[in-house]
């Protein structure tokens, strides 16, 4: 027996943002109610610190180490720095919001900042055990944020409907990964890859075992039909967590699905295409229609969620480099609009109340035209009209499917789209044409409303000028 | 002579029973976190199976992994059943219903 030390130096950030989250955890312990702040402050530095790391490790090659269970390489750095940015906007938008629901405790920071690591850890799984692991964080924390608001009957029930259906998630995924196990006799991914290029080994237990395994990525998606648990979850959830939940576990779930279908299980693509297809129909028919009847807005944009997962998955289906780039800008893209919406929620929310439905946005021109303004961007974003980047990444992902002959599947992906606009254009005609019902701007810092605004921005800048963060895309799959 | 085929057969059977009873339990939370178990066991059944019949020991290391996580996660689930039942006064499936639509 001789024991080798595994190079650690690729996993530095998962190792920072490890120590210093327990540190947080630590700390938190003997701080004062009115010193919570410091939580706060710590939390973003173990944001900028792993963001530091992640930036200046410059890998460009694809680096194995733990003996292939942890992969780091282009891609994973760029999602990587994406889920920071991401956990670290919906940080300061939640500040003053969970403070005025007496929300503003250390468990908040600490559950999101393990999710993200679990987030992590699956976008570097080299394997399938390390993916399994990083997957179990990242849904055990989320649970727990959901039950998070204790006073809640509906958080409480959103917890449990969101815990049982992850449950069944997790071991379909596990029983799918243990056939394949069974069939190949490796765990790690590249290894599993090896086998299924050398031999021709499209049996029935390979295809049960894929099933499983197509059954846990979409239940973790939320595509139809394996959606049940997103609308509750969004609705329960008070509105901080939702933004999280909305945001950074689809750029996980997007990792999971590259990892597993496509690094893993790339040369079955034959096997997981359709099945693919028949998830991704489904998901933007049911998402956008559904979401028409809703006059709840977090249950709504549950449902349009869910139709711009159906995209993700388009891009993914096609099976060539163009595609899965395409799916990735796309879920970049659908991370930036989600969050700017969800924190245009959290602004318009007092203490006790939550701006969740529809009628809360009538009128809000007159209230604020400037907060207006950008949720009118950001829901014409989210509904693909140019020149917002929703537009930009539902063409490349339309564009990826005609190129590799699915030109039905992008008609169908475009007419439903179109029909999905007319619950975005409602919002738009709630806010400018209707009365509102309460008078007074809503009350937001300084720094809320100079964040949303970059992020409707942004929104407004990725669409102008798609090129810089497409051609990363493109350059992470070569 | 009891195979490999044999071993897989009862996981099956396991694994379904577990997900049926998800499914037709109508009555209480705890029968749920039950049959959540009876999965993932199922699920560790067919990689012990697996690992002894290819003499590998890949799947028995999986089988540790798995059965922490499930610890942790009926932790989870029983710390979310008591709030739960704190606000609802219930632990009843069927009482689930708040939210629709």
């Amino acid at each position: 027996m001789n024991f080798v030390s595994p190079d650690l130096s690729p996993a530095f950030a998962e190792m920072f943002v490890l120590g210093m989250t327990c540190l947080v955890l630590v700390v938190d312990v003997y701080l004062k109610d009115s010193q919570r702040g410091i939580t706060y402050v710590l939390s973003m530095l173990t944001l900028l610190g792993a963001a530091a790391i992640t930036a200046t490790s410059g890998v460009v090659a694809r680096e194995l180490t733990f003996s292939g269970h942890f992969v780091s390489d282009p891609m994973g750095d760029v999602l990587k720095l994406v889920v920071y940015a991401t956990t670290a906007v919906v940080f300061m938008y939640s500040r003053d919001y969970l403070r005025k629901n007496d929300l503003f405790k250390g468990e908040f920071f600490m559950l999101a900042l393990f999710a993200m690591l679990g987030i992590m850890v699956m976008i570097s799984a080299g394997s399938m055990l390390s993916l399994y692991l990083g997957l179990e964080l990242l849904s055990l924390s989320m649970y727990a944020l959901v039950a998070f608001q204790r006073d809640s009957a509906q958080a409480a029930e959103a917890a449990m409907k969101y815990f049982v259906l992850g449950a069944i998630a997790s071991g379909c995924l596990l029983y799918g990964i243990s056939l394949l196990y069974g069939m190949t006799g490796t765990i790690s991914l590249s290894g599993v890859s090896a086998i299924f290029s050398s031999a021709d080994q499209f049996n029935i237990p390979v295809l049960f075992g894929l099933s499983f395994v197509v059954v846990g990525v979409a239940f973790k998606f939320g595509a139809v039909p394996f959606h049940a648990w997103v609308p509750d979850v969004y609705q329960g959830a008070p509105a901080a967590v939702t933004l999280f939940i909305a945001s950074a576990p689809k750029i996980a779930a997007f990792a999971l699905a590259i990892r597993l279908l496509v690094d893993g299980l790339g040369d079955l693509q034959g096997g997981w295409q359709d099945m693919l297809v028949a998830l991704s129909v489904l998901s933007i028919i049911i998402g956008n229609l559904v979401a028409i009847v809703q006059t709840n807005i977090k249950r709504m944009l549950a449902y349009s969620t869910i139709s711009h997962v159906g995209f993700i998955l388009l891009g993914i289906l096609t099976g060539s480099q163009e595609g899965y780039a395409a799916a990735m800008y796309y879920a970049i893209a659908y991370v930036v609009m989600t969050t700017g919406a969800f924190g245009l929620i959290i602004i318009l929310s007092r203490k006790g109340y939550e701006a969740e439905h529809l009628d809360d946005f009538k009128g809000l021109n007159s209230r604020s035209p400037w907060l207006a303004g950008m949720m009118l961007m950001l829901v014409f974003s989210m509904a693909g009209i140019p020149p917002f980047v929703g537009f930009y990444a539902k063409l490349t992902v339309l564009m990826g499917l005609v190129e590799v002959g699915l030109t039905w599947l992008a008609v169908l992906a475009l007419v439903f789209s179109v029909v999905g606009a007319f619950y975005y254009l409602r919002v738009v005609k709630l806010m400018y044409f209707d009365e509102a019902r309460e008078t007074g701007e809503p009350e937001a810092a300084l720094d809320i409303r100079v964040l949303l605004s970059a992020n409707a921005a942004l929104v407004l800048l990725l669409g102008l000028f798609p090129d810089g963060l497409m051609s990363l895309c493109i350059k992470v799959f070569q | 002579m009891i195979g490999l085929s044999h071993y897989l057969t009862l996981s099956a059977i396991l694994f379904l029973l577990g997900v049926t009873g998800i499914f037709i339990n109508r009555r209480n939370v705890i029968l749920l976190l039950m049959c959540i178990e009876l999965m993932l066991l199922a699920v560790n059944f067919n990689f012990v199976a697996f690992s002894r019949f290819l003499n590998n020991l890949d799947g028995q290391i999986f089988v540790f992994f798995i059965l922490t996580v499930a610890a942790a996660e009926a932790a989870i689930g029983l710390a979310i059943l008591v709030v739960l039942f704190r606000s609802k006064n219930s632990i009843n499936v069927d009482e689930l219903d708040s939210m629709k639509g």
